[in-house]
């Protein structure tokens, strides 16, 4: 069984191009903060199941930089239309991963649809994103990831991971996290007052 | 010039490009207009909060864009609105075409209807009901430019009496 927080490390090893990365709410936030604070971060804290609208807005804004949605699987269950939305649009620069623990580990472990049942990856197909892919270890998700992100997309990769919780916590300041990412994106007011 | 075409020229001078939309009858020439002119990047998203989070991306982005619905469609919002939208600042500009009044035919439309103003005015965000051509483009304008400004959303109820509303036969 694969784990989050080390899945997170390891995506974030492979950007190397200023990637904007939407951390979906809850644990799949608190593991890409914890992987290590990059300017084009952005933590959700609340909104559930709009990691991926998010991305998407990123990725039409901004066409030329590749964009990661994070999401868990009980956030994506909630979302599922913005599947289809992406595959009609196909952009080239989104990629989305999808962390599957087959619970809603943060509210008590309650089982999700994906813990005997739905496949986020077949759901994916239906939708429209053909390339849609299980990781089947570390090394495969490595490898899935060795490509540049700001083409090539829509690209979706889902991998079952254990019940570990989070190693970190977030700061939970909207405002301020909103001003970061956009000056990451080169798209914020910040350096008006930068000294 | 009619009241559509007004209104996406205002939209268009205030850079607005992206329309994240899910359909209604009322939005009909607002929808049509934005899908036959390249300046506007238009969207069908299958749920209002849906296209409120592309919104929010696309502005953090560095475009500006406004999420077109219908009155039932608003119902889906004060997650979003409550968790994303105003504690992050963003200018997100809602358009709600004003269904459950002056000659509604559907009870929960009319219902749904009674909960958008508190909900918007419990939530803080700004509206502004446009019920004359001739007064739109004004409170549009400078409407969009102060929740820009202010990094505040801002939502435009669009009344019967600007657009005609949705018309039925008693029977």
């Amino acid at each position: 069984m694969m784990n989050r927080g080390d899945l997170t490390k390891r995506l974030v090893a492979k950007l190397k191009k200023d990637e904007a990365v939407i951390g979906g709410i809850g644990n799949t936030n608190f593991d890409l903060y914890a992987a290590g604070h990059r300017p084009q971060n952005f933590y959700m804290l609340g909104s559930m199941g709009l990691a991926c609208p998010i991305a998407l807005g990123v990725a039409l804004a901004q066409p030329e930089r590749g964009v990661i949605a994070l999401e868990g699987d009980g956030s994506i269950l909630m979302n599922l239309g913005v599947l289809a939305t992406i595959a009609q649009l196909k952009p080239r620069n989104l990629t989305i991963i999808i962390m599957d623990n087959g619970t809603y580990q943060i509210t008590g472990n309650q089982p999700t649809a994906t813990k005997d049942t739905a496949d986020i990856v077949a759901i994916a197909k239906g939708a429209g994103l053909s390339n849609s892919t299980w990781a089947r270890d570390e090394k495969h998700f490595e490898e899935l990831l060795s490509r540049r992100f700001d083409d090539g997309g829509p690209v979706l990769i889902a991998a079952k991971i254990d019940d570990k919780p989070a190693t970190g916590q977030t700061v939970r300041d909207p405002s301020l996290i909103r001003s970061r990412f956009m000056q990451g994106l080169g798209t914020g007011r910040g350096g008006a007052l930068d000294a | 010039m009619s009241w559509s075409d007004a209104f996406l020229g205002t939209l268009k001078e205030n850079d607005v490009r992206l329309v994240s939309y899910v359909p209604d009858n009322v939005l009909k020439p607002l929808l049509a207009g934005v899908n036959a002119d390249n300046y506007f990047m238009p969207v069908s998203a299958t749920r209002e909060d849906e296209a409120v989070g592309m919104v929010a991306g696309a502005w953090m982005g560095g475009m500006r864009g406004c999420v077109m619905m219908q009155t039932s469609g608003f119902g889906t919002l004060p997650n979003v609105l409550a968790s994303l939208v105003v504690p992050y600042q963003i200018p997100a500009i809602l358009v709600i075409s004003e269904r459950g009044t002056m000659g509604e035919f559907n009870v929960g439309q009319a219902l749904v209807a009674r909960t958008m103003r508190p909900a918007l005015d419990s939530i803080g965000i700004a509206h502004h009901t446009l019920d004359d051509d001739k007064t739109m483009p004004f409170v549009l304008d400078r409407s969009i430019k102060q929740a820009v400004a202010t990094q505040s959303p801002v939502a435009f109820i669009l009344s019967p009496l600007l657009t005609g509303g949705k018309t039925f036969k008693p029977s």
